[in-house]
């Protein structure tokens, strides 16, 4: 039902009302919702994770450099770069992860400004200038059968692109929900309410966390990589501390007790804003004050709206 | 190398004062508030209208700027975080308001006071030299002792004062301070409104020296995050030796490494990582706060 929506229903939608410019709201919203899920998925066992913007941004810097630099195709690149992004979050996560609350919270924030600040001074990352005009993703074909084709031949990029971040999105919430109801999921739960008594129960919580950490962090690598394939452009600033606090709010608006909170909170965020371009410079007037009563009147996220039905469907 | 020092002073009793009202408001109702820099920057705002555009004296336009954010702090605390935190099922819910009460100064302080950067006539003339080891200008001089004094005042308030016996009870143990009879709601918005006067005396202050501009906010939080977790959160002393290592570090930092480029604070934020991986609660935090 719902993907014959999202791969049907909207493009001919969008087909008919002619803004094509649509597609490219949509799939910065499957993108940063597939990010926004890592970010939900650490809230699952109980850390508030503002740092997704630094590994987006690694993520980005990892498939832009191979394939700038390496020649490799985009497709490759891009389970890599989410891979990089999970090795680094091992080696920052056995020590931060023993962090909790607001603690974890502020550090997280900081790692975002630390991975700016490190794109600005490697050599590699071209400091300020960024890696620009990155190819769009090549063919890939099997056995002279063509599985995806080259980019830059479609006559649609746009629709191409909307189409691979809608599978991968897809691919990405099912695996989250698959995750979050196998034993890994009920361990999360356990840790999220009471670490002490998990671990005292037999739950390896240290290893717990760190693997979680790092899914978190391959999604936002994935997440960031597609997007800077897109923008065909990364710089120091493309992720920055105000995206990391993006990604936590989409999931708070969403509702934290539902695999699909990010999803939704991205979509309503991001088209919010869009929506709100009409008013010009009480945009971000308008947007925050939004923020603010939503919160004031439904503090526990949008879908707390259909709770009692979601509960049963869940349990 | 008494330049660094007298630098590292100037920085770090600026620093203290941001992280001292962050700390406050944190160890009072857990809430990260991220708003604490856009409050700094409509604190500059307020001095700037009353002082630079309006010809008010410097002492009333600072205190004009203490009064605004006290109010604003005490109405926020008020009708968004409390009724929040009454409904919400998760504390963590307090996070996504603080944001959205950050972007909301933003686009109010664009709105009434513009992008531009603005900047007030200096107080003070002249320029305090000695034999050329020591520069500094009167005007910083005069804003650090203003800036050390309100330090001292603020902790003398909180030791000695009634309102701050309750304040730090409440900061002890919400639950044990109720018991003895303290009305916690008043006293949470009295704390509130007290980290946000303390947010707004900073920027009256810093607006002499420094000007104001609309960007400030969101560097200034992130600042004022690492001082509080250097010193541990939610403890006042923790604050204040927070804001004034990092003072330290960055004048440091930037007269030792200046030839290399801008890498002061990539070490400062790889060292601070490496701290609190040893020392998770700061120095002189509780465990897990």
């Amino acid at each position: 039902m719902f993907l014959l929506a999202i791969f049907i229903a909207v493009p001919s939608f969008i087909a008919a009302a002619g803004r094509s410019d649509l597609y490219y709201t949509l799939t910065a919203v499957a993108l940063l919702s597939i990010a926004s899920a890592g970010v939900w998925l650490t809230f699952y066992i109980g850390r508030i994770n503002i740092g997704q913007g630094a590994f987006a941004l690694i993520g980005a810097y990892v498939s832009a450099i191979l394939v700038t630099k390496v020649g490799m195709s985009f497709w490759l690149s891009l389970p890599l770069s989410g891979l990089f992004a999970a090795g680094v979050a091992i080696v920052i996560g056995v020590p931060i992860l023993r962090l909790r609350g607001v603690y974890f919270a502020m550090i997280s924030l900081v790692l975002t400004q630390v991975v700016t600040l490190t794109a600005l001074a490697l050599p590699v990352t071209n400091g300020a200038k960024g890696i620009t005009s990155i190819p769009l993703p090549g063919g890939v074909s099997i056995l002279g059968l063509t599985l995806i084709p080259d980019f830059a031949t479609l006559e649609n990029p746009r629709l191409a692109f909307y189409y691979a971040a809608c599978v991968l999105m897809v691919l990405t919430f099912g695996a989250m929900y698959r995750l979050v109801n196998s034993r890994l999921g009920h361990l999360c739960r356990s840790m999220q309410q009471n670490e002490e008594l998990a671990s005292s129960i037999g739950v390896n919580i240290s290893y717990i966390r760190v693997i979680v950490f790092a899914i978190s962090s391959f999604l936002g690598g994935i997440g960031g990589a597609m997007f800077g394939s897109i923008a065909q452009s990364v710089y120091p600033s493309s992720f920055q501390v105000a995206d990391s606090v993006n990604f936590m709010l989409n999931c708070f608006l969403g509702g934290l007790g539902y695999v699909f909170g990010p999803m939704l909170g991205t979509l309503v965020l991001y088209f919010g804003w869009d929506l709100l371009f009409e008013l010009g410079r009480f945009q971000l007037l308008a947007y925050s004050s939004l923020l603010i009563i939503l919160m004031l009147f439904l503090p526990n996220g949008l879908l707390s709206l259909r709770l009692p039905g979601k509960k049963g469907a869940d349990k | 190398m008494e330049q660094i020092l007298a630098n590292g002073i100037y920085l770090g009793a600026q620093y203290a004062m941001i992280a001292l009202g962050l700390t406050l408001i944190f160890a009072l109702m857990n809430v990260l508030n991220f708003a604490h820099g856009q409050m700094y920057v409509l604190g500059g705002f307020v001095t700037y209208t009353f002082y630079g555009q309006l010809g008010w004296p410097f002492v009333l336009a600072l205190l004009a700027s203490c009064i605004t954010l006290a109010v604003l702090g005490a109405l926020i605390e008020r009708f968004l975080f409390a009724p929040v935190i009454r409904r919400s099922s998760r504390e963590e819910s307090t996070m996504l308001l603080a944001a959205g009460l950050a972007f909301l100064f933003d686009a109010i302080i664009l709105l009434v006071f513009g992008e531009k950067q603005r900047g007030v006539p200096k107080i003070v003339d002249g320029v305090f030299n000695w034999d050329f080891r020591l520069i500094m200008p009167y005007d910083r001089i005069l804003i650090c002792i203003l800036a050390i004094l309100s330090i001292v005042s603020f902790i003398l308030f909180m030791q000695y004062s009634k309102t701050g016996r309750a304040l730090r009870a409440l900061a002890q143990d919400r639950t044990a301070a109720q018991l003895m009879g303290v009305n916690v709601a008043r006293y949470s918005m009295i704390g509130f409104a007290l980290g946000a006067m303390l947010a707004g005396l900073v920027g009256g202050l810093l607006v002499t020296i420094t000007g104001v501009n609309l960007g400030m906010g969101g560097p200034t939080s992130i600042k004022a995050f690492m001082m509080v977790m250097i010193g541990g959160a939610g403890v006042i002393s923790g604050a204040i030796a927070g804001g004034i290592i990092l003072g330290f570090l960055e004048a440091i930092g930037l007269a030792v490494l200046s030839q290399y480029g801008d890498i002061t604070y990539l070490l400062i934020f790889v060292s601070l990582m490496i701290f609190l991986a040893i020392r998770p609660q700061g120095l002189m935090g509780k465990p897990w706060g």
